[in-house]
């Protein structure tokens, strides 16, 4: 194992990362905050497409994560950060566990049309449902941590700022340990060759609705943090445009390293910050031509960057081995 | 002694092409049964029929006395059957230590989530499967520099991970030179000798069936045209018109 990826790095990492929130400004905090969650929920997009499949409608889980904490939040007063978080997680989970099973059979555009179709099926419902607030959906109070409440508004910024980077850290690591595990690899197998994966005796639908689900757990308590940031909710959560957002973090970052998802995202929401502020009509482009040279120039998204070094070295290692069975055909 | 397969009135049709016609067989334990006929014949078609991939039309595959004629691959795997193929399914981005992982992970009943792929047990393993086919060295080469014969082996030492009952393979030499051939399936023999798995395998070259084969089953137009040992179905006056074209 690499030094780097042993969980006590990653998690001193970890709190380094969310001790420096405290020198840094505070329009960085709630950058930093929105990217820690756009992570989480690529992070979970990124560990299902090492299966081959992409959902287009994270939108979804991401929306009934949000909804669910709000509704559960205002009903019971439950304002605790923590505890939404895994009321989030388990909001998207529990849709997850339903809607995996029935979906793992299907792939490539197909699931992705119909992870797309329930985002927006979704939509259309709460667009409808006046309970709900129709399409302007309603707000939420402060969240608390641990029985302490934030007046301060740099104070209040930080502590979601911790939250959100100690369950993004978390979340990480453990999806590092996942991808590294003989259940990541098997995903990468059915990526490649599914029925080969039914061959040996393994069920490429269970590896599948496994990882659906690890990825709706991650939406929805992504979901959660949205909406503590926001203080509101309303179904653009569920919107094909807030799914679509999703996947750009994960193509930026390829499945190939954790840490990339975080490098993406925060870059993306740097990307996007400083040419909407200098660039406030065409920001859009230059996110478009940000995603164009990352595609151009590395299309196994930006862990290409270190992880293609790393099987360089490992197959020059062993170079010598081919020469004599004859190049590949 | 009951065999390993038995095979009663095996039935399947694609539209107007009868690719099984009513076929009977008998598979006792240990052999070596060598299936050939011509492209189109129906001998894939039986292999993906016992292997779970296509279903029957009707009739009975039993293995061990067990129905599996409606199991899905997985679950004939699981029973003891498993197979390569004849372009081999490997992970190609894989390496070959990788591959063998990926097959030894499905042997338990559940896959750790946790447990890193290539802790040390796993990968003793695999690379102990990959020495018995001579290529032990090549464990931490990805399979897309990998040379075909050396894929097709790979290939069949996934197929031998679970310690099949029953080992199908599909034309095991073809794409290798005529130099290797022999080399090759000596290697597969032996591999496979060392689990005492019963082996079916279709094969176009006549050379490899009558030197490895303790039994030929000739098909033609998804019908048994001659079963028996391999100097009388080779002789058969009807395998060489429609089969073997007076080959040998």
């Amino acid at each position: 194992m690499k030094m780097s990826q042993h969980p006590l790095v990653m998690i001193g990492l970890v709190a380094a990362v969310t001790l420096a929130g405290r020198a840094l400004p505070t329009w960085t905090l709630s950058l930093a905050t929105i990217a820690a969650s756009n992570a989480l929920i690529a992070l979970g997009i990124v560990v299902l497409a090492r299966t081959g499949n992409v959902s287009f409608g994270q939108g979804l889980f991401f929306a009934a994560g949000g909804y669910g904490v709000a509704l559960i939040a205002n009903a019971w007063g439950l304002t605790d950060a923590v505890a939404q978080v895994i009321v989030g997680a388990a909001c998207g989970g529990l849709l997850g566990l339903v809607i995996g099973p029935l979906i793992a059979r299907y792939s490539g555009i197909f699931f992705g049309m119909l992870t797309l179709a329930l985002s927006m099926v979704f939509y259309g419902a709460l667009v409808k449902s006046t309970a709900l607030g129709g399409s302007d959906g309603f707000n939420v109070g402060r969240p608390s941590l641990f029985g302490m409440s934030f007046t301060d508004p740099r104070e209040a910024d930080f502590m979601l700022y911790a939250v959100s980077v100690i369950v993004t850290g978390f979340a990480g690591i453990a999806a590092t340990i996942l991808f590294r595990s003989e259940f990541g690899l098997a995903s990468l197998a059915v990526r490649e060759n599914n029925l080969r994966v039914e061959y040996l005796g393994l069920s490429a639908n269970r590896i599948i609705s496994i990882n659906f689900l690890i990825a709706a757990i991650f939406a929805g308590a992504s979901g959660a943090f949205a909406l503590m940031a926001q203080r509101h909710i309303d179904p653009q959560f569920a919107y094909w445009t807030t799914s679509g957002e999703f996947v750009f973090v994960a193509v930026l970052a390829g499945n190939q390293s954790v840490a990339a998802v975080f490098v993406a995202s925060m870059a993306l929401e740097l990307v996007r910050s400083f040419s909407n502020l200098y660039l406030p009509n065409t920001w859009q482009l230059v996110l478009g031509v940000f995603l164009l040279g990352v595609i151009l120039f590395l299309p196994h998204g930006i862990g290409s960057l270190w992880i293609r070094d790393r099987r360089k070295r490992r197959i020059s290692a062993t170079a010598p081995l081919t020469a004599e069975r004859g190049a590949a055909p | 002694m009951n065999p390993v397969l038995s095979v009663r009135r095996l039935e399947k049709r694609f539209g107007a092409v009868v690719a099984a016609d009513a076929l009977t067989l008998d598979v006792p334990a240990g052999q070596k049964i060598s299936l050939i006929g011509a492209n189109g014949a129906g001998k894939t078609t039986f292999v993906n029929m016992v292997t779970g991939y296509l279903k029957p039309d009707s009739g009975t595959i039993l293995l061990d006395g067990i129905d599996i004629g409606k199991r899905s691959p997985r679950s004939a795997a699981q029973l003891g059957i498993s197979r390569s193929f004849q372009i081999p399914q490997l992970f190609v981005e894989l390496t070959a230590a990788e591959n063998l992982t990926v097959a030894i992970s499905g042997i338990g009943t559940r896959m750790s989530l946790r447990a890193p792929a290539e802790a040390q047990g796993r990968r003793d393993k695999a690379v102990e499967l990959l020495e018995r086919f001579g290529l032990a060295d090549l464990a931490d080469r990805p399979i897309s520099e990998l040379a075909g014969g050396v894929r097709k082996l790979i290939d069949i030492a996934m197929a031998l991970v679970r310690r099949p009952r029953l080992l199908l393979l599909d034309e095991p030499t073809s794409g290798v030179s005529a130099e290797e051939k022999f080399s090759t399936m000596d290697r597969v023999i032996r591999a496979v000798a060392q689990d005492a798995a019963t082996i079916v395998f279709v094969e176009h070259d006549m050379e490899i069936v009558s030197r490895y084969a303790d039994r030929v089953v000739a098909f033609y137009q998804g019908r048994i045209l001659a079963d028996g040992v391999p100097a009388e179905v080779l002789n058969n006056q009807e395998v060489r018109r429609y089969v073997t074209g007076g080959a040998r």
